[in-house]
This record gives structure tokens, C-alpha cells and sequence, in this order.
């Protein structure tokens, strides 16, 4: 099957135009000894054939609908209303280009337009873009921005070691081509030593001197005058929330070294707590995908990027503005586009050109429909839930919750079984997705496990993992069909 | 008509959600961190639905008409691919969720890299990469990571022809090179004699060149072999930039040319929307020897197990993007593959390339055409200068086609042709709909003679007149006010 509306009969009219007498002709240019290789590939199917097949391979899946899911770790599994595709699915949002021509384009600039305003009223920032392509890739933006307002002089980028392990990654790969960059502040996180401030073993109790304030000081600590930003992110990857008192001592030293202060944010906790733009930050970048967009294995989701207003001629990505047609009609356009590579090339602020633009129509929609309310009951519900799981958790024989107050909807459990033994019983035995492992990441989390509890989680699946847990903890990991080794990607 | 903005239809109280009552006990809240105001809009949820449809209205889509945007392969977009992509078995998979649970997800992603390894000719691919410039950094940073491993530390320059788009030099930059741009010659070709100089002049510090194959003028290289063999002779390898793929399906493979990496447009040549902007998808592959070095984790089959697993290439530059890639993207190019097949793919190029010529001999003789002595591939590139109509611009015929229905090319680009429509018809397009192109753009022609300011005050009938963008970039409104600072 293929989509090509043109009959022999018509591209025998048009060859004629043309003056070919073949459509192999039209290749001449094309080096004869490398023309028409032959490929191979499956035979071509019908359109009931191939949603035959693309069934029978998602049926090899367990998906989320038919499991209790307490994974979260950068990828979360929350309530998206109906309006949202169903808008997604008109086909004057879909199959539209960049707007490049705004005066068919009205659709998709206002909408981006209402976009950024929403992305503003959530993260209380002066400026919003478009859309980068997921959270890590908007923290590396964050970066060579900071980098470039510090015009070369400085080069220290400075990273919680509880920023999200992929995102520290995708950082250090758009850095290695500038060998000047200097990244500071994770490295002992991923030996396992900073990270864990404030994770003891003693539940419950107030917040010692190694909390982690104690970590945020000591990224502080780091400051000097070649320092070009320090990253943080609240909720952090372990779940543990920084209270906006502690958030803003930390942009303070920041900014009296001259540096910028960058917060990545999950949005949903937005609808609860402080906005970055209230304690400090110059740039909050964050994973838009808890905010209408579906979990889909990976992608595609967005990253949002919000700055002040100072800044924006530095930054990167498509950049909506109001403006006035010539009879002074309210209307939208790119705008700033001196900035981007079609204008600057090689001196342009990133290469970036296709963003997530229907991902953020997607989550522009979600912040709509939510609104000044619903978006606060999905972060309570989630906060509510998450502390139940772990007060319900922690009572579970063997188990230890090692996250102190204040935490939003993620924790971490320290299992007497190793995380992934436990999550094959779970998922085998129980139908549900246990949480996530954080051995990978930060080698002395051995047998700790991140667990996620959203709105779309009920008391009794809650319920359920607790006691799941409970009996997992009672079985013979020499029955385990793994080694119990964690295999690291 | 114009739309009100969604805050400018709030009405306190409004809600356009429900959701279920707390059935836990509720926790105590942190002490100060609770939030006071959240200034997001409330609306109900057929206000909503309104105000989003009534957007939709102002924008034009492939579905709405004619999309002849050069570079960008705006085809038909099936709607079997948005089917597939929601299938609960892949729409509802966390990223992070056990292997042994998401194995037909993965066998998606491992025979999708096998197909586009296969199409394009190259030894291995990652599908991390969300669009074209992603791709671009991706392959710029292996090449130079493949050189530095081979001793070869001193290679900081990359060539870069003047007709290329302007994510290669941007890429380039953002990779730590420097860019060298390279002349083009008098029949759209790489100017050999421009390229061996600057080879002469860079030689040992050459990373190499990205190549746009056919390029920006719609133009296979006629000296492709030649310009692959100076740069691999002076030790620098060559970039194929993607994004012109959907001319030589079946055709022609980048990587028996001699490319070494190349970007894949997913969005582009594989038929998945553009969504106004993105997402997208480009997927990048290599040659033999740089396939250690690709972005990960890539789906690799255990040879013990016979399962497949995530692995990462062992001399991998490092991750480009949090997870694996657009995997919903992903499922809807698999699924054109799958419907087309090998001969399938080479129909969609030779009917992309006859649309196109067919078009260009239609407009030959009413617009100059630079190159149109020449066979032009998926796309060719007029100008929007015309005999006894001074003071038209591309930018008046771009405006004007509008009101005849159709979207404009992509105008002013390539850079190096003056008054530049770059026209890409693409293969899904009927010879009735390029016929009535063919003769709105004629009959615009006529009237840039006749009644200049017709074009000069066009668009009439779109739903804004034309807007002030010099306006928009002094007075920055970025914003709807009562949102914005918190």
C-alpha cells in the first residue's frame, strides 16, 4: 500500500511534460554502479495486515493500563483528560509546519503563545519558549546558555549529584566538545557519598545537619568566579523536596558568585508548592510530560524552558510574540528569530529546529483544562497518596522508608530482597510495576528502590503493594531466575 | 474572526476537569512551601473544546490543502500511523519498566534500526535522536570523538557547503568546530575546485564535510563520488544530512555513496506529522567503524538469551536524550515501512522526483528557474523575480498564494539564490492539484503586471492581514500579562 493518488496514465501525461521517456531517466545524476540497489526489506502489508501484526507486538507488552504502576524516576504515569487528544487529533494541528507563515498559522502561534503564558503563571518566570525536546535536552540548553552569558570566562557548571542521572549524561555529551567546561558537584554523588544527604537509616526524625541542605551547601561550597551556573532539582531525583527558605539560600550565594541559578522542577508539584521564580532561579527547565502527555515508552515529550526576561536574546528555541497586523488586528509570530540557526548559522544560541510543538499543544491544553484547581488536586492527590504508601510501607517488616519529610510523590525504601528480584515477584506474581533502582545510579543505594505514587494510583492498590511487599520479602532469592545482578544501561 | 485568548475567557468557579475524591488519609504539608496563587485559566470544558477547535480553524495542515514547503516533505500523513501509535500495548509503556515486559516494544525499535540501516546502507543505527539538527550533533560529535580516537586530536574544522541548512553550521558550533564554508559551482554542484583548495588550506585539521545529497537546490551531486573521495583522501569523513531523503528511496543508498553518518528526518521522508513544529524523530546511522560510537541505549538481541535487551555502544558518545527516542514517532514510521516495502519506497521517490520535474517544466519560462536545465530531484528552487513587475517580492507571490488555497514554498532559502521558492511537491500530490498550483502561481504572474498591489496588500482572505514582525521582536509581549512573574 502506498499513498500515491497519480495513475500510469497520469505520470505518462506528466513525463511527457517533463520530456523523459522513463521515471528511471530523472536519475541520470545518480552514479550508475550505486543506482536502484535492491533492498531488503519485508514484504509490504495492508493497512489490516499491519494493524494486525503492530497488535499481536504490543500484545507482548504489559502496559500500564492493565498494572498498578509505583514507577516514576523522570517518567510519570498520571491522569490525561479527554479533551487532550482529542484536540491533538485535529488534523489543522497535526500535519501543520512550523509556523513559519503566521498568517495561516493563527492556530498553532496562540495556542504556543497561551503556551508560555501558562508555562510563566506556573513556574512564576517572565518568558517561556516553545518547547525543547525532553527535560535533559532543556537542562543542556539551560547550560550553554549560562555558558554564553558568561561569554567564555566562565566555565564551571555546577550539578547536583540528585539531578536526574540522564539528564547529567545528555549534559556531558553536549559539553565534550568544549574542552574548557569544567562539570563540578556530582562527582561524589556518583561514587554514592552526597547524594544520600539526608537519607538515613533511622526513619522519621527532624532534619539533621546532613540533610539535604547540608547537599545544597555543599554544592555552594563549589562557588568561584569561573563557576557559569549551578543546577538543582526540586523535587529532586530522589524525591525529596528543598523548601523554598533553603532553595533561595542557595540562588543567593550563587548569584554573589555572578553565576546563574537553574532549577529543574517536575510541573505537577507546581500546582502545590513555590515556583522557582519565586526563590531565585534565572532558567526552570523540567519534563513537561506529566502535563497531558502520555508516558509512550520514552517519548515524545517536552521539555519546558522559562527564563527572565534579561536573558532571552541569549536563549535558545522558537519564541512566540504578540503583535499587529497592518490593520491592527491583535495577531502571533516567531519572533527573536536572530537568535536561531536559520538566520545566524553557525553563531546561532543552539542548532535546535524541530521542537515538541505538539507536545506543549498537549500540555498547554492540560495546564487549560486543569486550571487554577484541578492542577493543585493532582499534586495533593499524589502527595497524599505517596505519603501513605510510605507510612504503609514503612510498617512492612523488613522495609525501611528512608526518605524524611518533606518529600512529594516519589520516596525511597530500602528491601531487604535486591530491587530486581523484588520487581520480578511484583510484576509476576501481582501485576504491578515496583519502583525504580537506584543501585545503577548511585552504588550505595544497593537494594533501594525510588517508589512513585500518582493520582492515578488507588488506596488499594496501595494497599496491595504493601502486602505484595510484605510476602516478597519472605521468598528465596535463590529461586530467582536473575543473578540478582543489575544489568546497567 | 479573531480568537480570544484563553485567559480572556475565564470565569472564576469554571472547571473543565473532574477528579476523584482523596481516598487515603491526608498528610500534613510541608511548613512553607505550599504555594498561594496558581494564576492558570478556569474555563469549562466546552469552552475548552471551543476555543481550541476555533484555533485549529486559523491554522492550514496537510489535510487542509497544499503544502509545497521545500526541504520539508510535508506528504500525507496516514492516519493509520496515529492508530498505531496509540495502541494501549505501546502508548501505555513506562520508558523504565522491566525488558521481559516491553519485548514487542522493543522489537519495534530493533527492526525499525534494521530497516533504516538497511535503506540508507549503513552498519548500525540509533533512533535517540528527537529530530534532524539532534541527529546532526549526534553524528558531529562521533566523528570527532572517532577522530580523537585515533589520535587524529588536532581535527576541529568542518566544511560546509553555502547551500546547506542552517542547522549544519549551527551544529558544527555547538560541537566545539569551526565552520568553512564551501562554494558551489555553476550547475548547483559542490565547486571541486573551491573544495580542494579549502582542503589544501585545512587538510590536517579537517574533521571533514556535511553533505546534503540531493541538496538545498533540489540537486543530486553530479560529483558526489568525487567530493566524498578529496575529503576521505585529506582523513576527514562526510555527514549526510538527511532531511533531502525522500528523493532517493530505493534509489540510491547514502552509505554505498561513502558516507559515514547520516541523519534520518523521520518526520520527513517516513510520513509522521510535523504536529506544527515537532516532535520528531531523527534517527542516525553509520558506517562500520563509527558504530561503537553511537548515542545509547540501543535494542541489541542477547546471543544467549535470544531476548532483547537495551545495551550501550562501547565507545558511545554518551546519551543525546533522556530513554530511548520518540517511540510513539517511531511506531508510526515502522508502520509506513511496513506498509510499503522495498518497492513501495522506491514508488515514493520516483513519484516525489516526477511530481517535481513535472512542476518545474510548468514553471519554466514563467519564473527563473537557476537550475532548470537540469533534472531536479524531490524539490527545485525558482525565484519570485518577474520581467515588468518591479517592486514584486517572493515574499508578495508567498502571500498571495494564500488566498488561491495553497501554502507557500518555503521562501528566501537557499540563501545563495535570490528571491528563493523553494517548491517541494512530494509524492502524495495529484497531477490535478500540481496542475492547479501550477496555475495559481501562473496566474499570479499575470497579476504582478497587472495589479501590483493586489500581491503587495495579499494575504485577503487568511485570517490575519500581514503581521509586524519587526513590532513583535522591539515591543517583546511574550506573555499574557496577569500570568506572567509569578
Amino acid at each position: 500500500m502506498n499513498y500515491i493518488p497519480n495513475t500510469d496514465a497520469d505520470r505518462a501525461l506528466m513525463l511527457e511534460v517533463v520530456g523523459a521517456k522513463s521515471t528511471a531517466e530523472l536519475f541520470r545524476d545518480v552514479p550508475e554502479q550505486h543506482r536502484f540497489p535492491a533492498l531488503s526489506l519485508p514484504p509490504a502489508l495492508s493497512e489490516m495486515e499491519v494493524l494486525g501484526e503492530l497488535n499481536a507486538l504490543a500484545n507482548e507488552n504489559d502496559d500500564l493500563q492493565n498494572l498498578a504502576c509505583f514507577l516514576g524516576a523522570g517518567a510519570y504515569y498520571h491522569f490525561v483528560p479527554s479533551v487532550v487528544d482529542f484536540i491533538l487529533h485535529r488534523s489543522e494541528f497535526f500535519t501543520a509546519y512550523t509556523p513559519y507563515q503566521p498568517e495561516i498559522s493563527q492556530g498553532t502561534l496562540q495556542a504556543h503563545y497561551e503556551y508560555q503564558s501558562m508555562i510563566c503563571a506556573l513556574t512564576g518566570m517572565e518568558v517561556s519558549n516553545v518547547s525543547h525536546y525532553d527535560g535533559a535536552t532543556a537542562v543542556a540548553e539551560a547550560v550553554i546558555m549560562a555558558l554564553q552569558v558568561g561569554r567564555g570566562k566562565r566555565n564551571k557548571v555546577i550539578l547536583s549529584p540528585t539531578l536526574h542521572p540522564q539528564y547529567r549524561e545528555v549534559v556531558r555529551t553536549y559539553t565534550q566538545g568544549m574542552p574548557s567546561v569544567d562539570i563540578a558537584g556530582d562527582a561524589f554523588g556518583l561514587a554514592g557519598e552526597n547524594a544520600l544527604a539526608g537519607l538515613t537509616t533511622e526513619p522519621g526524625g527532624a532534619r539533621s545537619e546532613t540533610g539535604p541542605s547540608a547537599l545544597l551547601d555543599s554544592l555552594a561550597a563549589l562557588l568561584d568566579k569561573q563557576t557559569a551556573c549551578v543546577i538543582v532539582q526540586n523535587p529532586d531525583f530522589l524525591g525529596r523536596l528543598y523548601t523554598p527558605a533553603e532553595m533561595q539560600a542557595v540562588a543567593d550565594k550563587t548569584h554573589a558568585a555572578g553565576a546563574q541559578f537553574v532549577v529543574s522542577v517536575d510541573p505537577i508539584s507546581l500546582g502545590l508548592f513555590v515556583p522557582p521564580g519565586q526563590y531565585g532561579a534565572d532558567v526552570v527547565t523540567g519534563e513537561g510530560q506529566p502535563m497531558g502527555n502520555g508516558i509512550s515508552f520514552g517519548g515524545p515529550y517536552l521539555g519546558f524552558f522559562a527564563m527572565k526576561a534579561a536573558d532571552v536574546r541569549r536563549s535558545a528555541g522558537r519564541i512566540v510574540g504578540q503583535t499587529v497586523d497592518v490593520d491592527g488586528k491583535r495577531g502571533y509570530v516567531l519572533t527573536l528569530s536572530t537568535r536561531e540557526q536559520h538566520i545566524r548559522r553557525e553563531k546561532a544560541s543552539s542548532n535546535i529546529c524541530t521542537n515538541q510543538a505538539l507536545n506543549a499543544l498537549a500540555a498547554a491544553i492540560y495546564m487549560a483544562a486543569m486550571g487554577k484547581y484541578g492542577l493543585r488536586t493532582v499534586a495533593e492527590l499524589s502527595y497524599h497518596k505517596a505519603h501513605y504508601a510510605a507510612d504503609l510501607i514503612g510498617k512492612v517488616s523488613g522495609y525501611q522508608v528512608v526518605s524524611q519529610a518533606p518529600f512529594f510523590k516519589e520516596f525511597v525504601v530500602r528491601c531487604p530482597r535486591p530491587v530486581s528480584f523484588t520487581n520480578e515477584n511484583l510484576l509476576d506474581r501481582y501485576g504491578m510495576i515496583g519502583g525504580y533502582d537506584l543501585s545503577c545510579d548511585y552504588p550505595g543505594l544497593k537494594d533501594h528502590m525510588l517508589v512513585c505514587v500518582t493520582e492515578m494510583n488507588s488506596r488499594m492498590q496501595i494497599e496491595l503493594l504493601a502486602e505484595a511487599l510484605g510476602e516478597v520479602a519472605g521468598m528465596n532469592p535463590d529461586r530467582f531466575d536473575g543473578d540478582g545482578e543489575v544489568s546497567c544501561v | 474572526m479573531s480568537e480570544p485568548l484563553i485567559y480572556e475567557l475565564c470565569q472564576a468557579g469554571r472547571r473543565a476537569v473532574s477528579l476523584p475524591a482523596c481516598d487515603v488519609p491526608l498528610a500534613p504539608l510541608p511548613a512553607g512551601c505550599e504555594r498561594t496563587d496558581l494564576p492558570l485559566p478556569e474555563v469549562s470544558e466546552i469552552d475548552l473544546m471551543r476555543h481550541y477547535v476555533r484555533l485549529s480553524q486559523l491554522n492550514y495542515g496537510i489535510d487542509t490543502g497544499f503544502y509545497p514547503l521545500g526541504s520539508c516533505t510535508m506528504k500525507y500523513n496516514p492516519k493509520v500511523n496515529e492508530v498505531a501509535a496509540r495502541i494501549p500495548g505501546f502508548a501505555a509503556l513506562h520508558p523504565l519498566q522491566p525488558e521481559l515486559s516491553v519485548q514487542g516494544a522493543m522489537t519495534v525499535m530493533f527492526e525499525l534500526q534494521a530497516m533504516l540501516a538497511e535503506i540508507a546502507g549503513f552498519a548500525a543505527v540509533t533512533l535517540q535522536p528527537a529530530a534532524g539538527a539532534h541527529g546532526e550533533l549526534t553524528g558531529v560529535l562521533m566523528m570527532r570523538k572517532y577522530l580523537y580516537d585515533q589520535g587524529e586530536c588536532e581535527r576541529d574544522t568542518m566544511l560546509v557547503p553555502d547551500s546547506a541548512h542552517g542547522t549544519n553550521p549551527a551544529t558544527t558550533s555547538m560541537s566545539g568546530c569551526r565552520v568553512v564554508e564551501v562554494p558551489s559551482d555553476a550547475r548547483g554542484n559542490v565547486d571541486l575546485g573551491g573544495l580542494s583548495a579549502l582542503i589544501g588550506q585545512h587538510g590536517p585539521k579537517l574533521i571533514g564535510l556535511m553533505l546534503t545529497n540531493p541538496n538545498t537546490l533540489g540537486l543530486f551531486d553530479e560529483n558526489v563520488l568525487e567530493v566524498l573521495r578529496l575529503v576521505h583522501e585529506a582523513g576527514g569523513l562526510v555527514y549526510g544530512d538527511g532531511a533531502n531523503f525522500n528523493a532517493i528511496l530505493g534509489i540510491a543508498r547514502p552509505g554505498d555513496l561513502g558516507f559515514d553518518v547520516m541523519h534520518y528526518n523521520l518526520h520527513k521522508t517516513f510520513s509522521t506529522p510535523h504536529g506544527g513544529g515537532g516532535p520528531g524523530a531523527g534517527a542516525v546511522g553509520v558506517c562500520e567503524k563509527l558504530a561503537d560510537y553511537l548515542p545509547g541505549p540501543v535494542v541489541a538481541r542477547g546471543e544467549a538469551d535470544g531476548l532483547l535487551h537495551w545495551a550501550m555502544p562501547a565507545k558511545s558518545i554518551g546519551r543525546v536524550k533522556s530513554f530511548y527516542g520518540n517511540f510513539g514517532i517511531l511506531v508510526r514510521a515502522y508502520t509506513y515501512i511496513r506498509m510499503h516495502g522495498a518497492e513501495g519506497l522506491r514508488q515514493v521517490s520516483e513519484n516525489a522526483v516526477l511530481n517535481a520535474n513535472y512542476l518545474q517544466a510548468r514553471l519554466r519560462g514563467v519564473y527563473p528557474i537557476p537550475h532548470g536545465d537540469r533534472v531536479c530531484m524531490h524539490e527545485f528552487v525558482a525565484q519570485g523575480i518577474l520581467r515588468d513587475a518591479a517592486g514584486i517580492r517572493t515574499m508578495d507571490i508567498a502571500k498571495r498564494l494564500m488566498d488561491f488555497g495553497f501554502h507557500p514554498p518555503t521562501v528566501y532559502f537557499p540563501l545563495i539564490v535570490p528571491e528563493a521558492l523553494m517548491i517541494e511537491p512530494t509524492e502524495t500530490e495529484s497531477r490535478q492539484t500540481l496542475d492547479a498550483f501550477a496555475d495559481a502561481l501562473i496566474a499570479i504572474a499575470g497579476e504582478a503586471r497587472a495589479d501590483p498591489e493586489l500581491l503587495h496588500d495579499a494575504p485577503h482572505g487568511a485570517p490575519v492581514r500581514r503581521l509586524d514582525e519587526v513590532k513583535a521582536a522591539k515591543d517583546l509581549v511574550l506573555c499574557y500579562a496577569p500570568g506572567c512573574g509569578g
